[in-house]
């Protein structure tokens, strides 16, 4: 109650209320009390808040009926574009948002492809054509019989069976393990190999990875003599883009070399898996190694764009070691595989580099 | 010549509350702050807003005591609801190139940083008085805001007498103080 009839007092004070006496007597006390000078100093500032708050809110009042009653009197154009037009004024307004929404739009687009690319890297078949050549039975058994001549001991199976597949092959080791694409060994219940002096091998899949499209086969036959050592080598590192290269494989029943060059680092659609080459390959021609002028292995040779001639894909060499050593992991009795990393070619010339080299690379017949 | 002295009328008027000056300067100057609003970003809501805040800011320079102004009432709007629009947009984070830059601008920056600090004195004012609750908030908005005298608010809330009144509403006012104090000091530190 105090409180109250001093604060009654010090307003009654700051708003001139008091008579002449009263205000003397407050003055004084003001001065000798510094809590009630304290109290009207606090609440002067109140005051003057208040004082600021009201004009404010009545002036804010006002406003609000002036712009009703303004715009009633259509002085003012309430959300009427003034000086651009509509779409205009809305492209600019939302421009911003648009561009965000665009991009998100595109990066979510290409976020799914990518992965649906990295998922199933089989999904662009429509567009790639595998190499691997459906054989003509006709011309199988034609060649069958001619190698009923030539190879007696091998006659029997071959006429039984007719061949549904053929690409090409290359060793990486002279104990017998070849690498080729895992699209042509796909679904395989017998598996020759041809030499280019028509020696036919039977030989198992020890190893597929369908993702990378490679598959590693073994020469599993009593009348193979493994070889000390292969002459090429395979290559880790990635080759420059325009450098020369050539491939060796079955078309044809007899081995065709071909060359070119290589046109990108990355293949179809940005495949990091493979690299794009400007050579002429035709089915037969899967599986078969790619070389560099020096020899070297820098791909396998795997896929060809349909929509376009002379351009083809490689897987990189480097996913050989990556899949051999999947191999070595998934059974210890590969421990003993190796991927050869010198080449003897170095300097040659073509045609004794290829002289070389044929003897290594397989057609691979698949039933 | 004579235009000038109907601006300073206008702006005696805006500073005695005067319905017609208000409402001379809302029509003479809102259309072209609504085009720069609508111009760059904002709608018709955005546009009324920051006129009205503008026009605050116009009538606490005028009521100020060492009130001068050196520019035409239109620029001195333009130049603020500029300003205010400018820092509207960069505090909702959008990128700004350049708000209208055609027209003639004064420095304002001064005035519409203590406006800013006024609002928010405003703003607390306003909290303090919503969370005082009735009859309180009606008695304090009679007498502080309506500026009604004793004798009509006691007829009006039904006491005996106006000192009965009296006694409700300064009990009203220290809370009310009280409320607003403590924000104040935290608000303002």
């Amino acid at each position: 109650m105090e409180d109250v009839m001093m604060l009654q007092a010090v307003e009654r004070y700051i708003r001139g209320e008091m008579t002449a006496d009263e205000r003397s007597y407050f003055e004084n006390l003001r001065k000798t009390n510094p809590e009630i000078d304290q109290l009207v100093v606090e609440h002067s500032l109140f005051l003057q808040q208040m004082e600021d708050f009201s004009e404010r809110k009545n002036l804010k009042a006002e406003l609000h009926h002036v712009h009703a009653h303004l715009t009633e009197k259509g002085e003012i154009k309430p959300a009427e574009l003034v000086g651009k037009a509509k779409v205009v004024y809305l492209w600019s307004r939302y421009k911003r948002v648009v561009a965000i929404a665009a991009s998100i739009a595109i990066i979510t687009t290409l976020g799914v492809s990518m992965l649906v690319n990295t998922l199933s890297p089989k999904a662009d078949n429509s567009k790639l054509q595998d190499l691997s050549r459906d054989v003509n039975e006709v011309k199988i058994q034609q060649n069958a019989q001619k190698r009923e001549v030539d190879n007696l001991k091998n006659k029997i199976a071959v006429t039984q069976i007719p061949f549904r597949t053929a690409g090409t092959g290359f060793m990486i080791d002279g104990k017998g393990y070849l690498v080729t694409n895992a699209h042509i060994v796909r679904n395989a219940r017998n598996i020759f190999v041809i030499n280019n002096e028509n020696d036919q091998f039977r030989a198992n899949v020890v190893f597929t990875d369908l993702n990378k499209d490679i598959a590693i086969l073994k020469i599993d036959d009593k009348d193979f003599k493994s070889i000390p050592s292969v002459p090429y080598g395979v290559r880790k590192s990635s080759t420059d883009v325009a450098e020369p290269i050539y491939t060796l494989g079955f078309p044809r029943n007899e081995i065709v070399y071909s060359e070119g060059y290589l046109s990108a680092k990355t293949g179809f659609n940005g495949d990091t898996l493979s690299c794009q080459l400007g050579i002429a390959a035709n089915p037969g021609n899967s599986g078969g190694p790619v070389f560099n002028h020096e020899g070297e292995v820098i791909g396998i040779l795997s896929t060809k764009e349909t929509e376009a001639e002379g351009v083809a894909f490689a897987i990189q060499s480097k996913y050989i070691f990556n899949v051999i050593e999947q191999l070595k992991k998934s059974d210890t009795s590969f421990q003993k595989v190796k991927v050869p990393v010198k080449t003897t070619l170095a300097g040659m010339n073509k045609p004794q580099q290829v002289k070389k080299i044929e003897d290594f690379v397989y057609m691979v017949k698949v039933n | 010549m004579k235009e000038e002295t109907n601006e300073k009328d206008l702006l005696r008027g805006l500073a005695k509350n005067d319905r017609k000056a208000v409402e001379t300067i809302y029509s003479d100057n809102y259309n072209t702050i609504q085009s720069l609003i609508i111009n760059n970003n904002g709608t018709s809501d955005d546009a009324r807003d920051i006129f009205q805040e503008a026009m605050i800011v116009l009538y606490e320079k005028v009521r100020s005591e060492n009130f001068e102004l050196n520019c035409q009432i239109k620029t001195y709007l333009y130049s603020v609801s500029r300003r205010l629009w400018l820092k509207k947009l960069q505090h909702a984070g959008r990128y700004v190139t350049e708000v209208g830059n055609l027209e003639a601008t004064v420095p304002v920056e001064e005035e519409v940083e203590d406006h800013e600090k006024k609002d928010v004195e405003f703003d607390m004012m306003d909290m303090a008085i919503s969370k005082l609750g009735e009859p309180c908030k009606s008695l304090i908005e009679a007498f502080y805001l309506q500026k009604k005298n004793m004798q009509e608010i006691a007829a009006d809330f039904g006491y005996t007498n106006a000192d009965n009144a009296k006694n409700q509403k300064y009990k009203c006012l220290m809370r009310l103080k009280k409320i607003f104090f403590t924000h104040y000091k935290n608000g303002n530190p």
